[in-house]
C-alpha cells in the first residue's frame, strides 16, 4: 500500500505530462485543421519515407561507433581499480556538463570550411575538407554527443560480473580471446542493449545536431517535425503524425532489441 | 596410488601490499593423492592453491608440475581445474553447458561433448537437470554442477577452495563422502582446502597445516592427531590439554615438579617441552589415586560422551568421559604413559591449551564462516 501511495505523485505526473500530451498527438494525427477525422496525414507520410529511412540509417551509423568506440573503453574502467574508474567515469561524464547546444556549436567551428580543423590543414600545406553540411558531421555529432550513454550502461553491467567466473573460464582452458567471447560478452549483452536504446532513440529523433551539422541538405525527420510546429510550413497535424509514426518505429527496434536481450539470458546458448 | 611426485612448492614466498603471505614454503604432492591445506582464515592456504591453479606467481620460489617449472604457464595452460569457493558458474549458460565449456573451447566433436557431459551429471548425482538454468539450483546442486564442470576437464589435479563452506551440515557430510567416492574412483590428485579440521581429518591422505604463511606439520591425520608437532597444531586439531614440562630423561616427563613415565625420548636431557595430553585420554578415578587431583569446574553433555572442566591447582583440564561426575566434585584423573605427548617449545607455547576461558560458544565463535584469503 505504501509503496503504492508514494507512487502517487508520479502516477499523477504521468498521467498529465505523458498520457494526455500522447493522446493529443495521436488526436492531432487524425484530424485535419478543422478538428474533424481524417486520414490525410497518415497518408501523406510516404512523402517523408526518405528522411525517415535517413533518420533511422544515420541514427543506427552513430549506435554502430558508439558501441565500437564505447564498448573497449567500458571494458577498460571496469577492470581498473576503484578509484581508477571513479575518476575515469567522472571524465567520461564531463562534456555533459556542458550545455548541449554550445558543445554543438563548438563542432562547427571545428568543421567549419574556414573553421579550425582546416585552418591547421592549410597551416601544414594539405588541402582543405569540405566536413560540415554533410551527413558524417551529423554522425560525429551524434556520436560524440550520445556516447557516454553508451559507456555508462555497458560499464554498470560490466564491472558486476564476478571476477571468479572469469577466473574459472582460464581455468577450464579458456585464453584471453575466448574468455572474452564466451563469458564477457554475452553477460554484458544487457548493458549494450539498454546503451542502444539510449543512443539510438535520441539520435533518430534529433533535430539540433543535424541542423546545425548538417545543414538544408541534411534534414532528419526530428527537423521535419520541428518545422512543422514552429518552422515555416506549419501543419500540427502532419506534425504530429510524423511524430506518431516515429514513436512506432522506434518501439518496433526497441522489441527488436528487447528480444536479443531475452535471448541472452534465456537460451543459455552461446551467442556468436 | 602412485609414489611420483606431481607437484612441488620450492622456496615459495608470496607477498601482496608488502603483507608477507608465504615464508618459504616447501612442499611436495603425488600423483593420485588427497592433500588437504588446513589452517584458519589467512594462514596461506588459498594462496597456496592459487599458485598451484596459476591464478598467482611466487615473488620467489619455483612451481613444478611433473618436474617442469610451470611459473609463467596461465591457468588456461595448465592440467589443473578448480572449484571455486562460491562455485563460479557461468549464469549466462544452463547446466549442461556449464558443464560442456571446457569441451567446447578444446573444440571436442559434439558427440563426444555430449556424451562426457551426460557422464558427469550422472557422476554427481544430476542427470537429467541439464536443461536448468544454473540460477535455479540449490546451493548443493550448484556445488556438484562445479564439481561435474571441472572434472569434465579430466584434469590431473583438482583443486578445491574451501568448497563445501556454504552448505549446510548435513549435506556438507554427503558431501564429504561423494567427494572421495569420486577421488577413489577417478584416482586423480586432489588438493583440497579448509579451516575445518574434522573435513581434513576424514577425507585426507595427507593433512597439511598451515599458520602464518608457514606449514605447521605434514603428516597423515593419524599422525597429526596423535603426534602433532607444536602446540599450535595440537589445539588447531581435535581438543588438547597442553602444559608446559620439562624432560628429565629418556620416557619421563616432570610437570609440575611430579615425574611421569611416558614414551616419548630424544630430547636433551632438562629440555622444557610442551606435553599434549587429549581429553579422552584421561581416566577418572577416586580423588588421591590419580595422578592429579582436581575439582569439577563445568560439564557439558555431548552425545557420546561427558566434556567436563577440572581445575588442578588453577589449571583447567578438559576431560572427556561418558561418566558423569558432579560439578564441586572433587576427582583423581589418571593419564598412561602413551597419553602423553611430548613436543618441542615453538612460538605457540603457553597460547594454547588452558580451558580456564573456555566455554562452547567462544569455541564456535571461533570458526570463521567463510574465509576470503
Amino acid at each position: 500500500m505504501k509503496a503504492k501511495k508514494a507512487a502517487l505523485p508520479y502516477l499523477v505526473w504521468m498521467l498529465l505530462f505523458t498520457v494526455v500530451p500522447l493522446g493529443l498527438v495521436a488526436y492531432f494525427a487524425f484530424t485535419d485543421d478543422t478538428g474533424r477525422f481524417t486520414w490525410n496525414n497518415i497518408l501523406r507520410i510516404g512523402e517523408f519515407i526518405p528522411t525517415l529511412w535517413e533518420s533511422i540509417k544515420l541514427g543506427g551509423i552513430a549506435t554502430v561507433f558508439c558501441i565500437l568506440l564505447g564498448y573497449p573503453m567500458a571494458y577498460i574502467v571496469s577492470r581498473s581499480k576503484a578509484h581508477v574508474q571513479q575518476t575515469m567515469v567522472m571524465i567520461l561524464m564531463l562534456p555533459m556538463w556542458m550545455n548541449f547546444l554550445l558543445r554543438t556549436y563548438a563542432w562547427m567551428t571545428l568543421l567549419e570550411d574556414t573553421g579550425l580543423i582546416n585552418s591547421l590543414l592549410q597551416l601544414l600545406g594539405l588541402p582543405a575538407a569540405h566536413m560540415i553540411n554533410t551527413p558524417g558531421a551529423v554522425v560525429l555529432g551524434m556520436v560524440y554527443n550520445f556516447l557516454p550513454f553508451m559507456i555508462l550502461p555497458i560499464y554498470s553491467v560490466m564491472v558486476k560480473i564476478d571476477v571468479r567466473v572469469v577466473e574459472a573460464a582460464q581455468d577450464l582452458g579458456a585464453n584471453a580471446l575466448q574468455v572474452f567471447r564466451r563469458v564477457i560478452l554475452p553477460l554484458s549483452i544487457p548493458g549494450i542493449c539498454s546503451g542502444v536504446t539510449m543512443v539510438f532513440v535520441p539520435a533518430v529523433s534529433t533535430f539540433v545536431i543535424s541542423k546545425m551539422l548538417g545543414g538544408s541538405l541534411n534534414m532528419l525527420i526530428g527537423d521535419v517535425i520541428e518545422m512543422m510546429f514552429v518552422g515555416s510550413s506549419l501543419n500540427f497535424n502532419l506534425g504530429a503524425a510524423l511524430s506518431l509514426v516515429l514513436m512506432i518505429l522506434i518501439l518496433i527496434c526497441m522489441a527488436v532489441m528487447n528480444h536479443f536481450d531475452d535471448d541472452a539470458d534465456a537460451s543459455g546458448g552461446i551467442l556468436l | 596410488m602412485g609414489n611420483d611426485c606431481l607437484i612441488e612448492l620450492k622456496n615459495i614466498d608470496v607477498s601482496f601490499d608488502g603483507e608477507q603471505i608465504l615464508h618459504d614454503l616447501n612442499l611436495t604432492i603425488r600423483d593420485g593423492e588427497f592433500v588437504t591445506l588446513l589452517g584458519p582464515s589467512g594462514c596461506g592456504k588459498t594462496t597456496t592453491l592459487r599458485l598451484i591453479g596459476g591464478f598467482l606467481q611466487p615473488d620467489r620460489g619455483d612451481v613444478l608440475f611433473a618436474g617442469k617449472r610451470v611459473n609463467e604457464i596461465p591457468p588456461h595452460k595448465r592440467q589443473v581445474n578448480t572449484i571455486f569457493q562460491k562455485y563460479a558458474l557461468f549464469p549466462h549458460l544452463n547446466v549442461f553447458e556449464n558443464v560442456a565449456f571446457g569441451m567446447r573451447i578444446k573444440k571436442k566433436p559434439k558427440a563426444e561433448i555430449q556424451k562426457k557431459t551426460e557422464e558427469m551429471l550422472e557422476l554427481v548425482n544430476l542427470k537429467g537437470f541439464g536443461k536448468r538454468s544454473v540460477n535455479s539450483l540449490s546451493g548443493g546442486q550448484q556445488q556438484r554442477v562445479a564439481i561435474a564442470r571441472a572434472l569434465a576437464n579430466e584434469p590431473r589435479v583438482l583443486l578445491l577452495d574451501e568448497p563445501l563452506g556454504a552448505l549446510d551440515l548435513k549435506l556438507r557430510k554427503d558431501m564429504q563422502v561423494e567427494l572421495k567416492k569420486i577421488q577413489q574412483q577417478l584416482g586423480i590428485t586432489f588438493i583440497f582446502v579448509t579451516h575445518d579440521q574434522e573435513e581434513a581429518l576424514s577425507m585426507s591422505d595427507t593433512v597439511v597445516v598451515m599458520d602464518k604463511g608457514i606449514i605447521q606439520q605434514i603428516g597423515s591425520p593419524e599422525d597429526i592427531y596423535n603426534e602433532p608437532k607444536n602446540a599450535f597444531v595440537a589445539d588447531f586439531i581435535g581438543e588438547s590439554n597442553i602444559v608446559d614440562g620439562v624432560m628429565r630423561q629418556d620416557r619421563l616427563v616432570e610437570i609440575s615438579g611430579v615425574q611421569y613415565p611416558c614414551v616419548d625420548s630424544g630430547f636433551a636431557k632438562d629440555e622444557p617441552v610442551d606435553v599434549v595430553v587429549r581429553p579422552e585420554d584421561i581416566d577418572v578415578v577416586t580423588a588421591g589415586t590419580g595422578f592429579l587431583t582436581g575439582v569439577v569446574t563445568g560439564i557439558t553433555f555431548k552425545g557420546v560422551h561427558y566434556e567436563m572442566i577440572v581445575d588442578v591447582d588453577g589449571f583447567k583440564w578438559m576431560i572427556q568421559s561418558t561418566d558423569m561426575e558432579p560439578v564441586g566434585k572433587t576427582i583423581g584423573l589418571h593419564i598412561e604413559p602413551d597419553a602423553f605427548h611430548i613436543m618441542k617449545r615453538s612460538e605457540y607455547s603457553g597460547k594454547f591449551g588452558d580451558y580456564s576461558t573456555f566455554s562452547d560458544e567462544m569455541d564456535e565463535d571461533q570458526q570463521p564462516d567463510e574465509v576470503i584469503n
